[in-house]
C-alpha cells in the first residue's frame, strides 16, 4: 500500500492508486474514502426511502391496505435507523473526508488507516441490521428510540440490532476522532482556527458532540442487551429498574444527535450563500460562537422529548426554557445568512437554490420545534404527526437539502465536470414542491390528533394523508432523478469545470484543479495575511 | 508526515479515546445517579426505602385524603390486600395489610417495589414499617401476612386529594427463576 509505505518511510513520493477492488478496500486516501462514504449513504438513502414509500403507501388510504401492522412498525423503525445512522451521518463524514483536508490545506486525514476501518465497518453494520428483515420474527419494530419494554420484546433480531448500533457507534466515534485530529493538527501554516471555513468549524464541534454522546447510546443499548440476556434489570420494573431511565439515557444521546445531523448543514449553508451572494459571510465569529452555544445547550434539553412521562413541574419548566434558549443562537445564524445576502449580487444556481430553501424550510421546522417546546402544549402534540412533521422539516428540507446543496456545490470539484444547471433546477423544484406537499399536511394531521407509528387512521384524516403520500411518492422519484443527475455529471455533464468552479467561490479547495488530483497539498498552500480564501 | 505531527496525532487520538471511554462509563453512572435523584426529589414516585422515624401529629387536620392501592405481580405469586382503598387524615398513623402466597413448590425470594402517583406526593407518603423495605424468603407454598404502616405528611399539597400507591411484587432472580 503506497500510503502506508510512505507513512513508514516518511517519503513524499506517491504511487498511483491500486487498481480494481483493491483500490477501494485498501485505500487510505481521504478522497477515495469520502467517495465511498457518499455512495454508501446514497445507497442507504434509497433503501431507507423505499421503506418510507411502503409507509406512505399503507397510509395512502384509511384501513389496512398492503402490510400487516407489525411489518409497518418494522418499516418505521428501519426507515429511521437507516436514514439517521446510514444516510445523514455517513454523508456528513463523507463530506468531511473529501473537503476538510482540501479546505484547511492538509495532505490527508490525520489517521488514514483508521479512516479506512471506520468506513468499512458501516457496510457490515447495515448488512447485519438489514438481514433481520428476512428473519421469521422480523426486524426490530420498536421505533428507532428502542424504548423498553417494547424493544425487549423484539424477536431474534434483537441482538443483531444492538450489535449493528454498536458498530455504527464505533464507526462514528472513529470518524469524529479523525476529524478532530485533522482539524487540530493538520492545518496549513497560517490557517489559524478562526480563519477556517465554517464547514470545518461546524464539523469540529459536531465531532466533539459525537465523541461525547455516541458512547452513551452504546451504554444504553448495552443495558438493553444485558437486561434481555444476562438477568440485569436496568429497565425492568419487576427487579427495581425503571423504563423511564432508558428514556433519559437515550435522549441524553438523542438530543445532541439531532445537532450532529444539522450542524454540518449549517456549515454548508454558510459556505454556499456567500459564494452566490458574492459577499463575505456576515458575522463569521458570531457564527462560530453560535454553533458552540447550540452544541452546549444540546446537552441540557433532553427531557423535552419526554414531557409526558410525569416530570415534576420544575423539571418541565427547566427543560422548556433551555429548549427555547436554543432559538437564540439559531436565530443569530438565520439572521447572519440573510444579512450575508443583503445587497449581495445574488445568482441562483442549484446549490444556492437548495441553500435558500434550507434557510426557509429549516426555519419552519425550528418554529414547530418551539411549539413543541411549550411543555403544556406538548401534551397535545406528543406522539402525533405534528412531531413527525417537525423533525422531517428539520431533517429533509433541512439536513438533506444541505447535503444536496453541498453535492451540487462540490460535484464539479470531484468529477471535473459541470453538472447540467437545467437538470439541477428540475431536481430542485421537483424536490422542494413535493417535500412540502409531503410534510406540510402532517402538521394539520398532528394538530387534529393523528398518532404516529400507527398503520391505520380515522377517516377524518384521509385527505391530508393522501396528499402527503402523493408528495412522498413524488419526492422519492425526484431522488432517483438526483442519482441520474450525478451520473450524468460523472459521465461528462455539460463540459469541463474550472478550478474556480464558481465565480464567487473562495476557499482553498478552489485552488486545486478540477477534478481534484488524487493527492493534494503535499506542499501546504501559502496563506497570506489578507488572503481572500480564508476568513479573518 | 513528520514525526512531530504523528506524535501530535497520537496524543489527540488517545485523549479523544479516553473521552469516549469516559462517556461510555457516564451512561452507566447515570443509573445510580438517577436513583439518587429520584430518592432525593421523590421524582418518579419513589418512597422512602427504610423505616422513617416520625410520630403522629397531635392536632391532625380535618381534611381527608384517599389512599388507593394498585397491586401487580410478576411470576407465580398470589398477591393481594383485604382493603384496597382508605380515607386517611394527614398526620395520623395508619396500617394496611397485604398478603402473598408462593404458588410454586420451590422456595422463592420476593421483593416488592413501591411507586406513588402523583409523584409529587411521594415524599409526603412516609412509611414507618413496610414489607417492601427488604427481600423476603418464602418456602414452597408459604403464605405471609405483610403489614405496612404509614403517615401522610400534613404538608401534603392541598390539591392532592388522592394518593395511589402501587406495589409490584416479584421473585428475585437467584437462579433466573422468574
Amino acid at each position: 500500500m503506497s500510503t502506508t509505505a510512505e507513512a513508514i518511510h516518511g517519503h513524499d513520493h506517491h504511487h498511483a492508486p491500486l487498481t480494481g477492488w483493491r483500490r477501494w478496500v485498501f485505500t487510505t486516501n481521504h478522497k477515495d474514502i469520502g467517495t465511498m462514504y457518499l455512495l454508501f449513504s446514497l445507497t442507504m438513502f434509497i433503501i431507507g426511502g423505499a421503506f418510507a414509500m411502503i409507509i406512505r403507501l399503507e397510509l395512502f388510504q384509511p384501513g389496512m391496505q398492503f402490510v400487516q401492522p407489525d411489518f409497518f412498525n418494522q418499516m418505521t423503525t428501519m426507515h429511521a435507523l437507516l436514514m439517521v445512522f446510514g444516510a445523514v451521518m455517513p454523508a456528513w463524514v463523507g463530506f468531511a473526508n473529501w473537503m476538510i483536508p482540501l479546505q484547511i490545506g492538509a495532505p490527508d486525514m490525520a489517521l488514514p488507516r483508521m479512516n479506512n476501518w471506520s468506513f468499512w465497518i458501516l457496510p457490515a453494520a447495515f448488512t447485519v441490521l438489514l438481514s433481520t428483515l428476512f428473519f421469521d420474527s422480523g426486524a426490530p419494530a420498536s421505533g428507532w428510540t428502542m424504548y423498553p419494554p417494547l424493544m425487549l420484546q423484539t424477536g431474534d433480531a434483537f441482538p443483531f440490532a444492538i450489535f449493528a448500533v454498536h458498530m455504527m457507534g464505533i464507526s462514528s466515534i472513529m470518524g469524529a476522532i479523525n476529524v478532530i485530529a485533522t482539524v487540530l493538527n493538520m492545518r496549513a501554516p497560517g490557517m489559524s482556527l478562526l480563519k477556517m471555513p465554517m464547514f470545518a468549524w461546524t464539523w469540529l464541534i459536531t465531532a466533539y458532540l459525537l465523541i461525547a454522546v455516541m458512547p452513551v447510546l452504546a451504554g444504553a443499548v448495552t443495558m438493553l442487551l444485558t437486561d434481555r440476556f444476562f438477568g440485569t434489570t436496568f429497565f425492568t420494573a419487576a427487579g427495581g429498574g425503571d423504563p423511564v431511565l432508558y428514556q433519559h439515557v437515550f435522549w441524553f444521546f438523542g438530543h445532541p444527535e439531532v445537532y450532529i445531523m444539522i450542524l454540518p448543514a449549517f456549515g454548508i449553508v454558510s459556505e454556499v450563500i456567500p459564494t452566490f451572494a458574492r459577499k463575505k459571510l456576515f458575522g463569521y465569529h458570531a457564527m462560530v460562537y453560535a454553533t458552540a452555544a447550540i452544541a452546549f445547550l444540546s446537552f441540557i434539553v433532553w427531557a423535552h422529548h419526554m414531557f409526558t412521562v410525569g416530570m415534576p413541574f420544575s423539571g418541565e419548566v427547566f427543560f422548556m426554557f433551555t429548549t427555547m434558549l436554543i432559538s437564540v443562537p439559531t436565530g443569530v445564524k438565520v439572521f447572519n445568512w440573510i444579512a450575508t445576502m443583503w445587497k449581495g449580487s445574488m445568482t441562483f444556481e442549484t446549490p444556492m437554490l437548495f441553500a435558500l430553501a434550507f434557510v426557509f424550510l429549516f426555519t419552519i421546522g425550528g418554529f414547530s420545534g418551539l411549539m413543541l417546546a411549550i411543555a403544556p402544549a406538548d401534551f397535545q402534540y406528543h406522539d402525533t404527526y405534528f412531531v413527525v412533521a417537525h423533525f422531517h422539516y428539520v431533517l429533509v428540507p433541512g439536513a438533506v437539502f444541505a447535503l444536496m446543496a453541498a453535492t451540487y456545490y462540490w460535484l464539479p470539484k470531484w468529477t471535473g465536470n459541470m453538472y447540467s444547471e437545467k437538470l439541477g433546477r428540475i431536481h430542485f423544484w421537483w424536490s422542494a414542491i413535493s417535500v412540502n406537499l409531503l410534510f406540510f399536511p402532517q402538521h394539520f394531521l398532528g394538530l387534529a390528533g393523528m398518532p404516529r407509528r400507527i398503520p391505520d387512521y380515522s377517516t377524518q384524516f384521509a385527505d391530508f394523508n393522501m396528499w402527503s403520500s402523493i408528495g412522498g411518492f413524488a419526492f422519492g422519484l425526484a431522488q432517483l432523478f438526483f442519482i441520474y443527475v450525478i451520473w450524468h455529471t460523472y459521465r461528462g455533464g455539460v463540459g469541463k469545470a474550472t478550478a474556480q468552479v464558481w465565480e464567487g467561490a473562495h476557499g482553498l479547495e478552489f485552488r486545486v484543479p478540477s477534478p481534484a488530483p488524487h493527492h493534494t497539498w503535499d506542499e501546504p498552500p501559502v496563506i497570506r495575511e489578507d488572503d481572500q480564501d480564508v476568513h479573518s | 508526515m513528520s514525526n512531530e505531527r504523528e506524535n501530535q496525532n497520537r496524543r489527540t487520538t488517545i485523549q479523544l479515546l479516553l473521552i469516549a471511554v469516559g462517556a461510555f462509563g457516564f451512561a452507566f453512572a447515570l443509573v445510580p445517579l438517577y436513583d439518587v435523584i429520584c430518592e432525593v426529589t421523590g421524582l418518579n414516585g419513589k418512597t422512602n426505602s427504610a423505616p422513617a422515624a416520625v410520630n403522629e401529629v397531635d392536632d391532625a387536620e380535618e381534611r381527608l385524603v384517599r389512599v388507593e392501592f394498585v397491586l401487580s405481580k410478576q411470576g407465580q405469586w398470589e398477591f393481594g390486600a383485604p382493603v384496597m382503598a382508605m380515607e386517611v387524615q394527614p398526620g395520623k398513623m395508619y396500617g394496611a395489610d397485604f398478603f402473598a402466597t408462593n404458588l410454586t413448590n420451590q422456595p422463592q425470594v420476593a421483593q416488592a417495589i413501591p411507586s406513588v402517583a402523583p409523584s409529587i406526593a411521594a415524599r409526603y407518603f412516609i412509611k414507618t414499617e413496610c414489607f417492601c423495605f427488604d427481600q423476603q424468603m418464602f418456602a414452597a407454598g408459604e403464605r405471609k401476612e405483610m403489614p405496612m404502616r404509614f403517615i401522610v405528611d400534613p404538608d401534603l399539597p392541598a390539591d392532592v386529594e388522592t394518593i395511589t400507591l402501587s406495589y409490584t411484587f416479584y421473585g428475585v432472580r437467584r437462579d433466573a427463576a422468574l
